[in-house]
């Protein structure tokens, strides 16, 4: 099995070197179906032979000695009840990306899909990483490939977008670079006889625990790149640039699959690591999660572009999962994690249904529509369900993240106000406002514009992209613990043990030997006064 | 037999399965209209006769059972199943929706033989039965939400059904987005109720009621009713019903007269045990039931739209019942819910018979090639219709009367009841704004029985004013015809069962009084006596018959004012004189009080601005503006390394991944 994962991660890396050798375009596109087909086929033991009850275990594990002479940076994949789900939805998405871009894409095809490969392998890698610097050069790698993406086959602002989100992403990564150095070193020291070390296994552990003030400092580090990549307010701005002018399995990749890194990192990394840090700053996360949900929302309602929409309204959405993570319990974490997969799907579908008008119309301005029902019926059934579960309705895959979120927020601990849940909550009033206002100027109404009244209904190809990505939104609004299930254990354990490690630090922390700033953050100055014996005179 | 229940759930799904994916699929499917209104209407009325049987097998006494499916949502210490309840409330809804939803679907095949998106609407119809369905029999919040959002969808649906139409599918948006406003209030109630029990089951909540005590209690049923004041269309959320008529009429008569609007009512009534423990929020209940009943009842005086009336008339029957919750009355509020699905449902579909028939002479008169184009739905270009549609008539006015409170027709002993309650929390704490409440309510039937004879006397009796009206209407008599049998016997079986459904509820004083002793002769309060609590009514026999007396002539003094005043085509003279009377009150009542202005102007128009002109400009300017800010620092410094810069994405990219590796090798040797 352990091969099995190695080769779902490396198939499509095979796939760039055949596409580059392909002799035609038709070719190109049949040999990356086919790629990413046989990635997403050879995957799903993966989830089939998963070993539910011990999910907080990675599996599938593979471990190569020390890659780089003097340093303990191991090549190490696995599968664990956190990423198993992500690395599917990878899986899954790659056939649906090559078809979405069938016939849109026109100039330089073998380029194209060689970066849709690259990028494959890549997210795979992301999610399968069990060491922090693997991730870590696997984080980057997506970057190349999607700069590309939008870059080339891009709108007509594409260079801009490609820059911003480019260095945007870049600053925080670097930022994280520095900090992970540290991190290596210090377990080293900590861990392994001063031999650098970044094994995710022991990093999580017990055994290694930071100082207060050292898990502020890499805590900020850490999750900036990963507030940047999510997008968390106010890092957002790049997104909505880089999504209207992605060509359309761009978009869907970038919301589907490469959005969701961030979170992922929040989750495996920054929880087990900075436990402390994750808690204190638990409220001022949230604050900036619920301004994400309601700003982003109110900015959605007035775009005037159907992508840039689409776009805001993943910066809600993904406002929603931050908060669930930070509520630090079952609930809001087994609420964040199906919520990501959630949001890759109908977001995801919302950007392939979007990439299909404007195929046939070239526009995304909302005001060129109108009536679109009367001569697309099969693609308003589509469009109408992608957009009902984005609008969280109950029976459909969003509503079952949304609540669990909100419910898990309402009774957090860690985010201590149950006002942070109910201005989150505001969010499905504002979700419903966007989402059927936009669609009702898209589809309802008579047509108006001459263009749209010989507009051709779904093809087969479109259709049968489509249709899997609908089976999920309902499968998981029915039967979600069909998928909850697999993180479950895992989420529990962690978060059983992220409290133990906080108390444990908490305790070994002396008082005195800490900055006031850091004995106020983390409110243990009652206990240094009481110990110094300062306030017995009054 | 209560295990069979899923069944109940199961073929409405089934119907919407079918129907939807075969006429999705296939062009010749959607042209086989009996077939597909046969199978919709066999999946409504076969869980008719499944819950009938139910029914029958179940006594007062009997406990509820509950039929477990599946694990639905669970996370942590949060569970929530696919789990449905049948108890003597349960059954008594689903028969409603299924009964009442059967004669409709059946009405439906002849309402909207002609229409090109046949499949469809029975498509939908089904699947709103479904989600009424898991709503009612839920034994769990969440589930219960899930079809209280359900039918809010197929509401949404039904409503702007006639898409092209984009002030239809407006009307749709807007019952979604105020139903919404509900909902939001409705999940904050859950999470409270979680929060405090553990759990979402009816039978944990309901076992732990103790733990619901002052503020907790009083904001958990205060939220509780917000989101019931979306779904059953209350101050301040009720402007969405109204529009709601764009909807065909069959909708109307379902969705927004007998069923989903009346979930509100039902989920009060299923947490009675809740409200009894907060007398204020009970208080609240009342005062927005009452308001909503008097506003409602006023605007519907001044409309012309035959369906308006019926729209404002629903929502003040509505806080009408709302009224009977906030004073303890919940069985009372009950039997409203259900003797109202009947008359109102009547109504509904003997106006829908109407505008088919009004609909029809417009065609005709189109094919004779007069282009006349006139409202079908403005009861001023109707009159003397009682000749032509014997039928519609008949069973229009039965209902009518029902309605009015007229003695011994259903809706006599369920406002009766309302009435009694409010008289009676008027003796509890309170109790002046209780009295109030009666007063308002008795006024509010008062103008009931008025402006529904108002309606019905325009339309049927006098004479056919088309004609006079209209250049080249002049022959439309001749078109008018009576609606086949598929749509006039629903009309008569819910004008029989509007005549016949309040003995259900007889008071048991009606007969006591006169035999001496305990009787049982009040079904209803014996049958719901398990499954909800009530104020204890202390009021003395000779008051309870007094109100009575009293609320017969209120009744037939405004039957008889009302024949005096708009028989005969003296309505539109009528209309004036109120209008004059009452002057600028009679312009409020006209502008419906500018509920939808007001919001537009606080709420809508600045949130819009704020977001338009602020927001996603500060998006754009400072936000984005200061990450530029940085770049372009970054960028003076880059410009000392103009040289390295070629502008080539190539040359950045391997820059970049040189550097990265640059970085980790100086950082690491």
């Amino acid at each position: 099995m352990e091969t099995l994962l190695n080769i779902t991660i490396y198939l499509p890396l095979l796939g760039v070197l055949a596409i580059l050798l392909a002799k035609s375009d038709e070719a190109i596109k049949w040999i990356a179906l086919a790629i990413t087909s046989l990635t997403f086929a050879i995957s799903l033991p993966l989830i089939f032979n998963f070993d539910v009850a011990s999910s907080d275990v990675a599996q599938y594990v593979t471990e190569s000695g020390p890659l780089v002479f003097g340093l303990d940076i191991k090549y190490i994949v696995g599968l664990d009840g956190l990423s198993l789900l992500l690395f599917m939805l990878t899986t899954f998405f790659g056939p649906i990306v090559v078809l979405s871009a069938w016939t849109s894409v026109k100039k330089h095809v073998a380029g194209f899909f060689a970066m849709l490969m690259l990028l494959q392998t890549g997210s795979l890698g992301v999610f399968a990483s069990l060491d922090l610097v693997v991730f870590y050069v696997f984080f980057e790698l997506t970057l190349i490939p999607m700069y590309f993406l939008i870059g080339i086959w891009g709108g007509a602002d594409r260079i801009q977008a490609t820059i911003k989100f480019f260095l945007y992403t870049l600053v925080g990564s670097l930022i994280m670079l520095v900090a992970l150095v540290y991190v290596g070193y210090n377990a080293g020291n900590v861990l392994n006889d001063g031999v650098f070390l970044t094994d995710w296994r022991m990093l999580s552990s017990m055994d290694y625990q930071l100082g207060l003030v050292e898990q502020t400092w890499l805590f900020l580090a850490f999750s900036l790149a990963f507030f940047i990549k999510v997008p968390l307010f106010p890092f957002h701005t790049w997104l909505p640039y880089a999504h209207t002018e992605a060509p359309t399995a761009g978009s869907v990749v970038l919301a589907a699959i490469m959005l969701k890194m961030g979170t992922y990192g929040l989750i495996r990394f920054c929880l087990p690591m900075f436990p402390n840090a994750m808690m204190e700053f638990a409220p001022i996360i949230a604050f900036l999660s619920v301004i994400g949900i309601v700003y982003g929302a109110l900015v959605a309602m007035v775009q005037k572009d159907v992508k840039k929409l689409v776009a805001y309204s993943s910066v809600s959405h993904l406002g929603f999962v931050v908060l669930g993570l930070f509520a630090l319990n079952t609930i809001g974490v087994q609420g964040a994690i199906i919520q990501m997969i959630n949001h890759g799907l109908s977001t995801g579908a919302l950007f392939l249904i979007v990439g299909m008008i404007y195929d046939r119309r070239h526009t995304r301005q909302i005001e060129d529509f109108g009536g679109i029902t009367s001569v697309m019926p099969i693609f308003a059934v589509f469009f109408m369900l992608a957009t009902f579960a984005s609008i969280g309705l109950p029976g459909l895959n969003g509503f079952v993240g949304e609540f669990l979120i909100l419910m898990g927020a309402f009774t957090s601990e860690s985010i201590g106000n149950i006002w942070f849940a109910i201005v989150a909550t505001t969010g499905v009033i504002l979700a419903a406002i966007y989402m059927l206002w936009m669609f009702q100027r898209v589809m309802f109404g008579p047509v108006i514009k001459e263009e749209n009244k010989l507009l051709k209904d779904l093809n087969a190809r479109e259709i049968g992209l489509l249709i899997p990505v609908m089976i999920f939104i309902i499968w998981i609004g029915i039967r979600p613990t069909h998928f909850t299930q697999y993180s479950e254990h895992q989420v529990e354990v962690l978060l059983e043990e992220a409290a133990t490690k906080r108390a444990s630090i908490l305790e070994a922390s002396n008082p005195s030997e800490l900055p006031a700033w850091a004995n106020r953050l983390y409110d243990i100055t009652p206990n240094y006064a009481e110990l110094s014996g300062e306030d017995t005179n009054e | 037999m209560a295990e069979y229940v899923w069944l109940i759930i199961a073929i409405p799904l089934a119907g919407f399965l079918i129907n939807g994916l075969m006429g999705l699929s296939s062009e010749s499917y959607r042209r086989q209209k009996s077939v597909i209104g046969w199978l919709a209407t066999v999946a409504v009325f076969v869980p008719f006769l499944i819950s009938l049987q139910i029914f029958l097998s179940m006594n007062a006494g009997s406990e509820a059972t509950v039929v477990r499916l599946f694990t639905w949502i669970e996370a942590g210490d949060f569970t929530s199943e696919i789990a449905y309840r049948v108890d003597q409330l349960s059954i008594l809804m689903a028969l409603v929706v299924t009964g009442v939803g059967a004669l409709i679907h059946l009405y439906s095949m002849g309402y909207m033989k002609n229409d090109e998106g046949y499949w469809k609407f029975f498509t939908y119809l089904n699947l709103f039965i479904f989600a009424m369905l898991n709503l009612v029999m839920a034994n769990n919040l969440l589930l219960l939400f899930l079809g209280w959002e359900g039918v809010g969808v197929c509401s949404y649906l039904l409503i702007g059904f006639w898409y092209g139409d984009i002030k239809k599918s407006a009307a749709a948006n807007k019952a979604f987005i105020y139903n919404r406003v509900g909902d939001f209030a409705f999940l904050i109630a859950m999470f409270l109720v979680f929060r405090t029990v553990g759990s979402l089951d009816f039978d944990v909540i309901f076992s732990n009621l103790d733990l619901f005590q002052g503020d907790l209690a009083f904001w958990v049923a205060v939220l509780m009713f917000i989101g019931a004041t979306g779904k059953s269309a209350q101050i301040p959320l009720f402007v969405w019903l109204p529009d709601a008529m764009a909807g065909p009429t069959p909708v109307s008569a379902l969705i927004h007269a007998a069923t989903m609007v009346t979930s509100g009512i039902y989920l009060i009534t299923r947490f009675s045990g809740l409200y009894m423990t907060s007398p204020e929020a009970m208080l609240l209940v009342a005062v927005i039931g009452g308001l909503t009943a008097i506003v409602a009842a006023t605007i519907a005086l001044t409309q012309h739209d035959i369906k308006k009336v019926l729209a404002y008339s629903t929502v003040s029957q509505l806080g009408f019942m709302f009224l009977a919750l906030g004073s303890g009355g919940f069985v009372a509020a009950m039997f409203h819910v259900v003797t109202h699905a009947f008359f109102k449902a009547c109504l509904f579909l003997g106006s829908g018979s109407v505008i088919h028939a009004m609909h029809h002479v417009e065609h005709e008169l189109e094919h004779e090639g007069k282009d006349v184009h006139f409202d079908p739905q403005d009861m001023r270009n109707m009159g003397g219709l009682k000749e032509y549609m014997p039928s519609t008539y008949k069973t229009f006015l039965i209902s009518t009367f029902a309605i009015a409170g007229i003695p011994f027709l259903s809706g006599f002993f369920s406002k009766d009841e309302i009435l009694a309650y409010l008289f009676n929390a008027g003796l509890g704490e309170f109790g002046a704004i209780y009295f109030a409440l009666w007063g308002l309510a008795v006024v509010t039937a008062f103008l009931t029985a008025f402006y529904m004879f108002r309606l019905t006397l325009t339309t049927f009796h006098g004479t056919f004013k088309l004609p006079t009206k209209f250049k080249g209407a002049e022959n439309a008599a001749k078109y008018l015809h009576e609606s086949p049998a598929s749509m006039t016997i629903p009309l008569w079986v819910l004008a029989i069962l509007a005549i016949f459904g309040g003995f259900m509820g007889v008071p048991e004083f009606f007969v006591s009084t006169f035999t001496g002793s305990e009787s049982n002769v009040n079904w209803l309060y014996n049958w719901l006596s398990g499954v909800t609590t009530r104020a204890a009514i202390i009021l003395p026999l000779g008051v309870k018959w007094i109100l009575v007396a009293f609320a017969i002539l209120v009744a037939v003094a405004a039957t008889i004012i009302a024949y005096k005043k708009y028989d005969n085509d003296k309505g539109e003279e009528t209309d004036a004189a109120i209008k004059q009377r009452f002057g600028g009150l009679y312009t409020t009542w006209e502008d419906k009080y500018k509920f939808d202005e007001a919001y537009e102007a606080s709420i809508i128009r600045p949130g819009f601005k704020l977001s338009d002109r602020v927001l996603a400009v500060f998006d754009i300017k400072v936000v984005d503006g200061f990450v530029n800010a940085i770049g372009s620092i970054v960028q003076f410094f880059g410009s000392l390394l103009r040289f390295v810069q070629t502008g080539v994405i190539h040359t950045y990219a391997i820059a970049f991944v040189l550097g990265v590796i640059l970085i980790i090798g100086l950082l690491i040797f």
